[in-house]
This record gives C-alpha cells, sequence and structure tokens, in this order.
C-alpha cells in the first residue's frame, strides 16, 4: 500500500488545478452554463491535448494507461472547479464502457476519437426515475435487415446534450442486455436536454425504430450487462472523487468565512458550537477521501460482488458525508449560503447530484449487503 | 499510490491467524469472547508467547524489540489478534509508555522497563487524570518536590485504568508550582508498592471493575525515574497523547465486535431497519479502517489533528457496534450477564440469567463504552483540537 501520488500523478493533480484556477473562476462559470452547450468545447480539446480523456485507458488502446486512481484526481480538481464539462459521462463512463466491451477494429473506431476529443459520448442504460441504477431494461433491439432495429426510452442520461454518440442499452432475442453505438443524429433519435441539479446536461431520449447497421453491436450480443455494471462503478468511484474536492472546497470557502463574518462584535470563529461543527465537517471530509482510496481499491477486485460491495459501501458514505459537509457549509454561512451568486451554494448542489445520481445511499447499503450474501468474508473485504 | 491489498499481504494474514489459532488457549479465547477486560494471568500469559516470537510489540523499533513489518501487515496482524479473541495486551505498557521511554528515557530506563514490558512482567498504569484536571490535563495539581535524590509525591488520580493490576504507574506531576500551567509539569514512573500509595475501585455502569482512584502520601520516587528532563513533561505526555489518539480508534476490535455480531444476529440481520443500520455501521467501520491505515503510512505517524479524527470516530463506531449488539439479543440484552470468572464484577448477588452464551458480554460492553467517548481526551476535546490545530478557527 501507498497513500502517497506518484510524481507522474501529482503533475497531473497539479495540471489540472492550475487549468481549473485560469478558466473556471467563479464568473466564467456562471455563464458558461448560459450558453448552449454549458462548457467550452475549446477547454475540451485542451482536455485530450493533455492526455486527460485517456487517461485511465490501457496504452494498447490508445491510453495513457492509467487507471481509478487518475480518474479520480481530474474529478476532485474538475468539482473543485465546478466544472460541468461531460467528464465523468464521456471520458470515464462510455470510454470505460467501450474499453471493456469492444475489442479490435471497433475498439479503435470508437476509443479514439474519444480520446482524441473528436467525439463526446454518453451511455444511455437508466429508463426510469426510480431504478436508474440497476434498471430492467426496456428497451428492444430486434434483428432487422442484417442489423438491428432499437425501440425504447432512456431517462437521465448524463451528457446527453452534448453527445455524438448514445451507447444504448438494450434487450436482444436471446434475453441478454447488449449496448449499441447510435449516433446521435439517427433517424427515430429524439433527445429532450435539461439540466441537473448541478448545472450539469442531461437529456432524455427516445428510439423510435431507429436502424443500426450490425457492427453497432459492441461485443457479443447479449453480453453486456457485466461491462455496463463494470463501467457504472467506474463512474460511481469517479462521482466519489468528485464528492471529495466538492466538500473540500466548501469545508475552507466556510472556514476562512468564520474568520472574517462578524456578529454580536465578534468573528464567527470563535463560537464554540461553529467551531465544532466545523469540526465534525472536516471528520467527514478525511474519512470520503479515506474511502474513497477503499472505493479506488475495490474497483480493481476481479471478484465482480466484492467489488460491487466496495464501490456500494464508497458511494454509501460518501454520498451521506457529502451532504452534510455541503448542508452544513450552506447553513454556516447564513443566508449568503442560499443564493445563487454566492460559490458555496453551488458545491452543495454539486454535493446533491453526487448523493443522488447513479443509486441513492440506500439502495446502495442495500447492495452493499446483498453482495455479501452467501459469500467469504475475507474474499469480499479482504481488509 | 496502490490501495490493493497484495498477495503477500494476505498470505501474511492467513499465516498469523492459523499461527494465533494454534497458540493461544482455547479458554482464554472463550474469556476474551465475552469482551469483559482480560485477567492479569491471560494476559502475561497470551504476551510472553507472542514475545517469543517477537512479535509482543510489532510497532516498535526493531532496536527495542519490535518488528519490521509494514504499516498494513500490523493492520492485519491486529485484525486476526481481536478476530480471535486473543486478550487485549497491556496497552498502557505497550502503546503509552513503551514508545515514552525508548523516544525519551535514559540508558538505564530502556535497559530497565523495556524487556519487562515486551515479556508482561511490568503491568503499568496511566497517571494523567485528577479530580479537577480531566481533559484540562495543564491543571494537575499532585505534587512531587525534590528531596535529595528522591522526589515526594502527594495527590490524587483518577480513572486510573487498571491501577488495581499495575506494577507501575506513569505519571504527570508538578515540580514546579510557579511556572505557567504547562511548564512546571515532570513524567514520573512511580513504583505502586511504594509506601503511601493506595488504590481505591471505582465501579462502573458495567458493574465492572477496570478504574480506580488513587492517591499519594509522602510517596518516595527515586530521582532516576524521571523520564527526560525535570518540567518538560508536558511535551512526553503531548506525545503520547497523539499515540493514544492514534491508538483509539479501536478499528480491529470493532470489526471483531462486528463479525461476531453477524455471527449471531440471525434472522434479526433481515429486519430491513437492523439491517440498514448494520451495513451503515460497516459502511462507516470501512472509511474509518482506510484513515487508520492512512495515518499509520504517513512518514512521521499521526499528526495531532488527524489523530482526533480517529480519536472521535472510532470512539463513536465503538458505542454503535455494542448497542447493536444488544439491541440483536432483544430482551436477553437488557439482562444483566455478569462476568463467569468473577474477577471483574461487583459484590451484586447476581445470578446468571439463562439465555445464550454469546449474550454474555454484550450489555456490559454497551455500557462501559460510553466511556469511549469521554477518556482519551473526550470528543467535545478532539472538536477543540480539530477546530484549533487543523482549521486554525
Amino acid at each position: 500500500m501507498d497513500f502517497t501520488y506518484s510524481d507522474e500523478q501529482q503533475s497531473l493533480q497539479d495540471s489540472v488545478k492550475r487549468f481549473c484556477e485560469r478558466e473556471y473562476s467563479f464568473e466564467k462559470r456562471q455563464a458558461l452554463l448560459k450558453t448552449e452547450d454549458g462548457f467550452d468545447r475549446a477547454n475540451w480539446a485542451t482536455f485530450a491535448e493533455l492526455g486527460w480523456l485517456g487517461a485511465a485507458v490501457a496504452e494498447d488502446a490508445g491510453g495513457f494507461g492509467g487507471g481509478p486512481i487518475e480518474n479520480a484526481i481530474i474529478l476532485e480538481q474538475l468539482a473543485r472547479g465546478l466544472s460541468v464539462a461531460p467528464f465523468l459521462s464521456s471520458a470515464v463512463i462510455a470510454t470505460q464502457a467501450i474499453a471493456q466491451l469492444a475489442s479490435g477494429a471497433q475498439r479503435e473506431a470508437l476509443l479514439t476519437p474519444l480520446i482524441g476529443g473528436e467525439r463526446i459520448a454518453a451511455l444511455a442504460h437508466g429508463e426510469t426515475a426510480q431504478h436508474a441504477f440497476a434498471p430492467d431494461i426496456e428497451t428492444k433491439a430486434a434483428a432487422s435487415g442484417g442489423g438491428y432495429r432499437l425501440t425504447g426510452r432512456k431517462t437521465f442520461v448524463l451528457g446527453g446534450q452534448a453527445a455524438d454518440l448514445f451507447l444504448v442499452s438494450a434487450t436482444t432475442g436471446g434475453g441478454g442486455v447488449s449496448l449499441f453505438a447510435v449516433p446521435a443524429e439517427a433517424k427515430g433519435l429524439e433527445r429532450v436536454n435539461y439540466h441537473a441539479v448541478d448545472g450539469r446536461r442531461v437529456s432524455d431520449i427516445t428510439l423510435k425504430d431507429v436502424e443500426v447497421p450490425a457492427d453497432a453491436l459492441i461485443g457479443d450480443e447479449g453480453e453486456a450487462q457485466d461491462a455496463i455494471d463494470y463501467a457504472l462503478d467506474y463512474g460511481v468511484i469517479g462521482l466519489c472523487a468528485e464528492a471529495v474536492g466538492a466538500m473540500d472546497a466548501a469545508l475552507w470557502i466556510t472556514r476562512d468565512y468564520l474568520k472574517t463574518r462578524k456578529q454580536f462584535g465578534v468573528s464567527l470563529n470563535t463560537f464554540q458550537a461553529l467551531q465544532h461543527r466545523m469540526a465534525d465537517m472536516l471528520v467527514e471530509t478525511e474519512l470520503a477521501r479515506s474511502m474513497l482510496y477503499r472505493g479506488i481499491a475495490a474497483l480493481s477486485l476481479d471478484n465482480k460482488r466484492a467489488r460491487a460491495r466496495g464501490v456500494s459501501a464508497a458511494k454509501a458514505q460518501i454520498g451521506e458525508a457529502g451532504f452534510f459537509v455541503g448542508g452544513q457549509a450552506v447553513q454556516l454561512h447564513g443566508g449568503i449560503g442560499v443564493t445563487e451568486e454566492y460559490i458555496v451554494g453551488h458545491y452543495f448542489k454539486r454535493l446533491a447530484l453526487v448523493r443522488g445520481l447513479y443509486g441513492s445511499s440506500d439502495q446502495h447499503l442495500t447492495r452493499f449487503a446483498e453482495s455479501a450474501e452467501g459469500q467469504n468474508e475475507e474474499e469480499l473485504s479482504p481488509i | 499510490m496502490d490501495f490493493v491489498i497484495g498477495a503477500d499481504d494476505l498470505a501474511f494474514r492467513r499465516d498469523m491467524r492459523a499461527w494465533i489459532g494454534a497458540t493461544l488457549p482455547s479458554e482464554i479465547a472463550t474469556r476474551g469472547r465475552r469482551g469483559f477486560h482480560a485477567t492479569r494471568s491471560d494476559v502475561e500469559s497470551w504476551t510472553r508467547r507472542l514475545n517469543a516470537k517477537g512479535w509482543a510489540a510489532p510497532a516498535w523499533p526493531e532496536a527495542h524489540g519490535g518488528t519490521n513489518w509494514t504499516p498494513l501487515q500490523r493492520y492485519l496482524f491486529q485484525l486476526e489478534l481481536r478476530a480471535a479473541a486473543a486478550p487485549v495486551q497491556d496497552q498502557s505498557a505497550m502503546e503509552l509508555v513503551g514508545p515514552v521511554i525508548y523516544t525519551f528515557g535514559d540508558e538505564v530506563q530502556k535497559r530497565v522497563h523495556l524487556p519487562r514490558i515486551l515479556n508482561a512482567d511490568t503491568f503499568w498504569c496511566q497517571g494523567f487524570s485528577e479530580p479537577n484536571a480531566g481533559s484540562d490535563l495543564a491543571s494537575l495539581r499532585t505534587r512531587a518536590v525534590l528531596d535529595g535524590d528522591h522526589y515526594v509525591v502527594n495527590g490524587q488520580k483518577t480513572w486510573t485504568s487498571d491501577a488495581q493490576r499495575a506494577d507501575m504507574m506513569f505519571a504527570l506531576v508538578r515540580t514546579d508550582a510557579e511556572a505557567r500551567p504547562q511548564a512546571g509539569i515532570s513524567f514520573l514512573l512511580i513504583d505502586m508498592k511504594s509506601p503511601g500509595v493506595r488504590v481505591r475501585p471505582i465501579y462502573s455502569i458495567d458493574e465492572g471493575h477496570s478504574v480506580n482512584e488513587v492517591f499519594f502520601d509522602d510517596v518516595r520516587v527515586p530521582t532516576e525515574n524521571i523520564v527526560g528532563e525535570p518540567n518538560k513533561g508536558w511535551s512526553y505526555a503531548k506525545f503520547l497523547l497523539t499515540n493514544e489518539r492514534a491508538m483509539s480508534a479501536e478499528t480491529a476490535h470493532t470489526r471483531a465486535d462486528l463479525l461476531q455480531l453477524k455471527g449471531f444476529a440471525g434472522e434479526k440481520a433481515c429486519e430491513p431497519l437492523f439491517c440498514a443500520k448494520l451495513s451503515k455501521l460497516e459502511v462507516d467501520l470501512m472509511a474509518l479502517e482506510f484513515a487508520v491505515l492512512r495515518v499509520l503510512h504517513a512518514e512521521g505517524g499521526a499528526q495531532d489533528a488527524v489523530a482526533s479524527v480517529l480519536k472521535l470516530r472510532g470512539a463513536e463506531l465503538r458505542q454503535r457496534v455494542a448497542e447493536l449488539g444488544v439491541e440483536a439479543l432483544g430482551n436477553v440484552g437488557l439482562a444483566v450477564n455478569p462476568d463467569p470468572t468473577g474477577h471483574d464484577a461487583t459484590d451484586h448477588p447476581a445470578a446468571r440469567p439463562p439465555g445464550p452464551d454469546h449474550a454474555v458480554g454484550w450489555l456490559a460492553r454497551s455500557m462501559f463504552r460510553r466511556a469511549t467517548t469521554i477518556y482519551g481526551g473526550s470528543n467535545e476535546i478532539q472538536r477543540n483540537i480539530i477546530a484549533k490545530a487543523v482549521l486554525s478557527l
């Protein structure tokens, strides 16, 4: 075990941090949110140039050979900058789903443009508001003239607005779940864009008899479920990293505020009740960071149930910790904390998204408990 | 960064498990599983077996009899010890005064005391708290006045864990009444058999006896028993308290309790709300375990404030697991199950109620653990430390 960044990881962190400080001033970010895309495509090209879009992809697939740690480093800093660029949805979740499923020419064709920043992809998997995390898939792909015809509806597709390519899950004849690469402009695909609590763009898409060629199927027919689960687990750990970045930022902004804001003739930091509140926020932030590391460790376990258990533990713990820290940060700011013009409320919104997205804390606690049934303790939890 | 447990470490853990399983006498393990304070003879017998292997104090430097295990290996060893219900060693000696002696003590002190600690020949207790100096240690009043080659000690300590079985006490005593509160304190090693030392038991709400009041009436302590320099005791105490807080996360212990609890919870564990509490506790424990590993891996050991994070949350989790255990037992969890060995109990005429053997100890545990958020610096004090030392509030 080693809890220190390697030189490469340190310089990755420094570079993302510098980028965010330069490009994501709060005012600039607020202005960007009002544009059609909500993020700056020139920045996206920079992400590609700096190698971030392929940071967690194996070198033989055209990436830079990192893994969840590199993703976490990037996402933590992007969350500090309150970025809403579709990094998590495209560079993490969609990229990992393809890397898991596709091989050879298909991997080259699909991954290279994502890593190069020429294309943005989004996983279109969830179908209802309640079970976006582990849905029953009703979208169907029927064989049609050498290809497939897709019909169904997908909800809360993260990063959907900017996506050129949707990775759509659908059941096929044999009953299993398959994943299809569907261009956003495909005939019969309708997209409704909106934004989530933290300003991120999401979409609902409807597929009405969308015809795709045979090679739109990624990997083998009916065999996509494990890869989708893996990609979502990867995304969940990425969300956890975002939460840690947002918590840490909210904590220190609040600390500074307490030291400057005066009430009753003294600065707020002199009140013990508030000091203790802040101490509790620090405890939660420290433990969330520790849990992020544990979640990263779990993500690389071969045992699928052990991986699910560790990832869900991290999501349940960090989701709640983040909501607590964000909520307290708002509370300690008083009225200014609930205004749109002040930054701390936006960290709270990010933390609210993290808590709810890809499974609530309760759903993850349930998955955590269920993954243990009939399993050997040591295999599930090596530590 | 690398957070994955390697095959070598898993093999180490299995080896340790096998060795403990083959070495720990089953009657000692049975007593340990009940969760009461271990008897002195159990601690002696077990510590000597560990010492024969060189494993009595894995965290100590090798030069003083420790191992060169990695922090992870030390933690895995702890997990296995606690899971096997091995007696908890003399923590005051191993984890508190031992490190102070090898860090700040003179050569004679090292030569005399360290081997005896490793072999459980000498049991220790910590004489810090006083009736009016609990968390506010700087206000302690026990005096030590120089008289030739002795200090003459007068005063009172309280909440002294295991004083009833200790051979030696490491105490904070005031050696300069004129200096500012923290500056006039020395760190003194006191033989508990010295004339003028009196120990009075305090029974706690678990009906057990582990803490005491200790009175000093003109107790003569040789000057060579002072550790480091006179009047510098505060800095040694701070070093020790940081160790104590890092250690007091007690995650290996909480995990052992959790395993035991899962073992008997049966159908209760399937009740949705109970299952949710159990799962939440385990998830919180996982986060804390990794925080402990982060601290253990950090160069230079725990910083004050991070140690406070561990202490604070660790103490809460120890309470939560004990309370869940009691809850899982239903009415049986409300009955007083005295320690069958009798060594620890008050003189209640309490009979052992009918009920499963695994019920013994859980109620006492849940009562005694109300102390975990009080001792070693209360959780409120830990919040003060965090607010001041990390957040500069």
